[in-house]
């Protein structure tokens, strides 16, 4: 059981390892050339957001100088800008389930390592988004991973300032939770390193895909804000898809994501911000089959999850630091395999007569990461990261309690060599390193690390 | 040969002058980094004291696109913008506490850097701190020679805010007809009056009268003592003049309440300027 258990840990590395670096960030340009801004008014350091640029995303992607309809534009104006990363990377991982030499091995001794180097192109970002009408604007963000396989990464219109007032705030459609420290707006982008551990953690064995807060989802959103967006709180039911389409999963299966923070001057020091979330939800686990296979949307038998934690953004001069805390938890279904047969037909189907595993219990586990930035200048920022994820309760007993723990570090910079009102293009350099704990054929851990030097740019 | 040379001599003299008038009218980069050490170069806004110096990073990181290095407004998004971005070598200021052609005060520049400036591309900069905003207010004073050699003039005096009464809004009424308000803003304050369409600023662009009928926010400020300073001190740099010289104080208040009631809210003065039966200022009249 174990050992198969780590096998899905090991595809599902595998395969996080080779979708990771699709960064979907959102940075636009076009926004700088509609009102006339640097890059810099709204990025801390492109594509981290600052201040102003939190403020002019919680208002509809308005600066609220009665410019924001698109009716002043000239007619020409376009609001789109595309984003992509050609580099030169090197990933190496030290083991993997041999499945060449003999397919299907379970044989510790097959156990062997991988590492290779090349030249590559990151996804490809299309990003359009602006107002509508004055309080009325949306985001468009067609993605394309390496291969070019095109999905929506956002396609939301909101409604700002409905009764003149900045606490109601709407959206609907696929968008990112928010998540104050936004992982579309992320730093670092390798195989290793370009995405937050957090926030698509999946114990060992756990088939619940849908509580990853990194992923944009698909549902509504209210959010309300003080007019200097000192105080901010939000509230988004979904679906419980993780932003998949078509609604595959359950029939009547929804969460929820919860979000509030408050922002305080710390004089000559700059503004420092703290919040909390939480995010609830229900899947399902019991899925009508045709000849064997389970039929998608067909899903009931909810059960349930939740994340949870504190953020706070600190602010020392050129110094900042980024702290996010998670405490999760999934129902013992979910960490016994339930959940997700759709997209692994061979995972496990909550059908009549099926019980769970004497013992089974709710996995659970805590996790923090603490980013750094020394933001130079605009156009110079270094970045370090270090992310723990680790296991407080295995779902199935005997399971070696460090399964799956997860540790990631980070470090790089970020050269801008341009900075003005129409254009991005960054130097990027960065080392990742990740170990999973016990993942491995032979109950090992499993490390694997990335090197990556590009030009990210966009415009 | 004498007289030859007395006459070189006044043609020296008098390029010379013309050399150092120019100077007057355009400011140095030298000066400026000059004026950087000055006293002038700092602010006090209540306990606050704001430092130029600590404002270079965020001067350009987010104001010298439009403002420019050399704070004469010639940023490289100003090419793009109406109106255009202020060159605060001229030391010029719309929104001021202070009368017309006076500097304005330390506060004054201190606010409408929170709150933007509407109908403009100057975003209301809420989000900074308030020493952020205060060593902004500083920086902005090391552009310009009359920060070296004039102080801010001194804030009129608003007396407190009478009550909405239909004796004061009609009165306001009389007031907007006779210092003749609707020439530009037209005689139901729809931005239309008759001159309305020749009007330049400083920098000789068209410039739009402010439509009360539209109901977005003023240049300077949204509650009544703003709207009330707004006219009693003028816009300087734009058509728009003081009235301080025409309006005596308990007018100015009847004038702010008639205005209240071109606006499309609803409002106390709006239900009293229709009760009353009001109707738009003659515009045939030709003044007091
Ligand atoms: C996108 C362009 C833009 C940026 C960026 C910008 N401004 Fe402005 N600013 C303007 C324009 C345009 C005006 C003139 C508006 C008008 O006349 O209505 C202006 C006017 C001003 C004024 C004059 C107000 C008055 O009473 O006349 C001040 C002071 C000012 N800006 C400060 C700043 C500061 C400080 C920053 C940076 C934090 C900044 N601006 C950034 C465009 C900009």
């Amino acid at each position: 059981m174990v050992s198969c258990r780590r096998f899905f840990v090991a595809v599902i590395s595998l395969s996080c390892l080779l979708a990771s670096f699709t960064p979907s960030a959102q940075a636009l340009p076009a926004f700088a050339r509609k009102y006339g801004l640097r890059c810099s008014a709204c990025h801390e350091a492109w594509p981290m957001l600052n201040y102003f640029g939190q403020k002019f995303k919680d208002n509809g992607y308005q600066l609220m100088n009665d410019r924001d309809s698109p009716i002043w534009q000239n007619p020409s104006y376009w609001p789109m800008t595309l984003r992509i990363t050609p580099y030169f990377h090197r990933e190496s991982t030290d083991k993997l389930p041999d499945v060449v030499d003999a397919p299907g091995t379970t044989n510790p001794s097959f156990v062997r390592g991988l590492t290779y180097s090349g030249f590559d192109h990151s996804g490809l970002d299309i990003l359009t988004g602006g107002t509508l009408e004055k309080n009325i604007s949306f985001l468009l963000v067609p993605s394309a991973d390496e291969t070019s396989a095109f999905h929506m990464e956002s396609a939301n219109v909101r409604f700002d300032n409905l009764f003149h007032s900045s606490w109601f705030n709407f959206k609907l459609g696929k968008f990112e939770l928010d998540n104050l420290v936004s992982e579309k707006r992320i730093l670092t982008l390798s195989a290793n390193g370009g995405a937050y551990q957090l926030y698509h953690f999946i114990p060992a064995g756990d088939a619940n895909i849908f509580g990853q807060i990194g992923d944009n989802q698909l549902g509504i959103e209210w959010m309300g804000h003080s007019v200097n967006d000192r105080t901010r709180i939000s509230a988004a039911i979904m679906s419980t898809t993780d932003g998949s389409p078509d609604v595959p999963y359950g029939k009547n299966a929804y969460s929820g994501f919860f979000a509030a923070s408050q922002a305080f001057d710390v004089g000559k020091l700059g503004t420092d911000r703290i919040g909390a979330y939480a995010m609830v939800g229900q899947a399902p686990t019991v899925f009508l089959t045709s000849g064997g296979v389970p039929i998608p949307s067909t899903g009931t038998g909810n059960k349930s999850f939740s994340r949870e934690g504190f953020v706070g953004q600190f602010y020392f001069n050129k110094l900042n630091f980024q702290v996010v805390t998670q405490h999760g938890t999934d129902s013992a279904w979910f960490g016994a395999g339930f959940g997700n047969p759709i997209d692994n037909p061979g995972f496990p189907n909550n059908g009549p007569g099926v019980t769970l595993p004497a013992g089974t219990r709710n996995p659970s586990w805590n996790g923090a990461f603490i980013e750094t930035h020394w933001v130079e200048n605009p156009q110079l920022v270094f970045i370090q990261r270090s992310e723990w994820v680790h296991m407080s309760q295995q779902s199935i007993p005997g399971t070696p309690s460090n399964l799956g723990n997860t540790d990631n570090y980070v470090f790089g910079f970020r050269y801008m060599p341009l900075m003005n009102n129409r254009a991005g293009l960054a130097w990027h350099n960065e080392y990742a390193w990740i170990r999973q704990r016990g993942t491995a054929l032979d109950g090992s851990d499993t490390t694997s690390s990335s090197v990556m030097s590009g030009l990210d740019f966009d415009f | 040969m004498r007289t030859e040379a007395l006459h070189r001599n006044a043609v020296i003299l008098a390029a010379l002058v013309a050399a150092s008038v120019t100077a007057c009218a355009q400011v140095t980069e030298d000066q400026q980094k000059q004026w950087l050490g000055t006293p002038a170069a700092s602010s006090h806004i209540g306990h606050l004291s704001g430092n130029a110096k600590a404002a270079a990073g965020d001067y350009r990181r987010y104001c010298v696109v439009c403002h420019g290095e050399l704070g004469d407004g010639n940023g490289e998004s100003a090419q793009w913008l109406d109106p255009k971005p202020r060159d605060f070598t001229l030391a010029v200021f719309k929104c001021r506490s202070t009368p017309t052609g006076t500097l304005p005060t330390d506060q004054d520049l201190y606010e409408t850097i929170a709150r933007g400036l509407d109908r403009s591309n100057m975003p209301p900069w809420n989000t900074f701190t308030t020493q952020q905003r205060a060593d902004l207010v500083a920086w902005i004073k090391h552009y310009s020679p009359r920060w070296q050699t004039e102080k801010p003039g001194t804030p009129i005096e608003i007396p407190p805010e009478p009550e909405v009464t239909p004796g004061r809004v009609k009165a306001g009424r009389d007031v907007f007809a006779r210092v003749q308000c609707w020439k530009c803003h037209g005689a139901e304050g729809r931005g239309n009056g008759p001159s309305a369409s020749t009007l330049q600023d400083d920098l000789g662009r068209p410039i739009l009268p402010y439509n009360f009928a539209e109901g977005g926010r003023f240049k300077c400020g949204s509650t009544d003592a703003d709207l009330y300073r707004i006219f009693m001190t003028g816009l300087d740099g734009t058509p728009m003049p003081s009235f301080a010289d025409n309006i005596k104080p308990e007018e100015a208040w009847d004038l702010v309440m008639y205005l209240r009631s071109l606006q499309p809210f609803p409002s106390k003065e709006k239900a009293i300027a229709k009760s009353l039966g009001l109707t738009p200022v003659s515009t045939t009249s030709t003044g007091p």
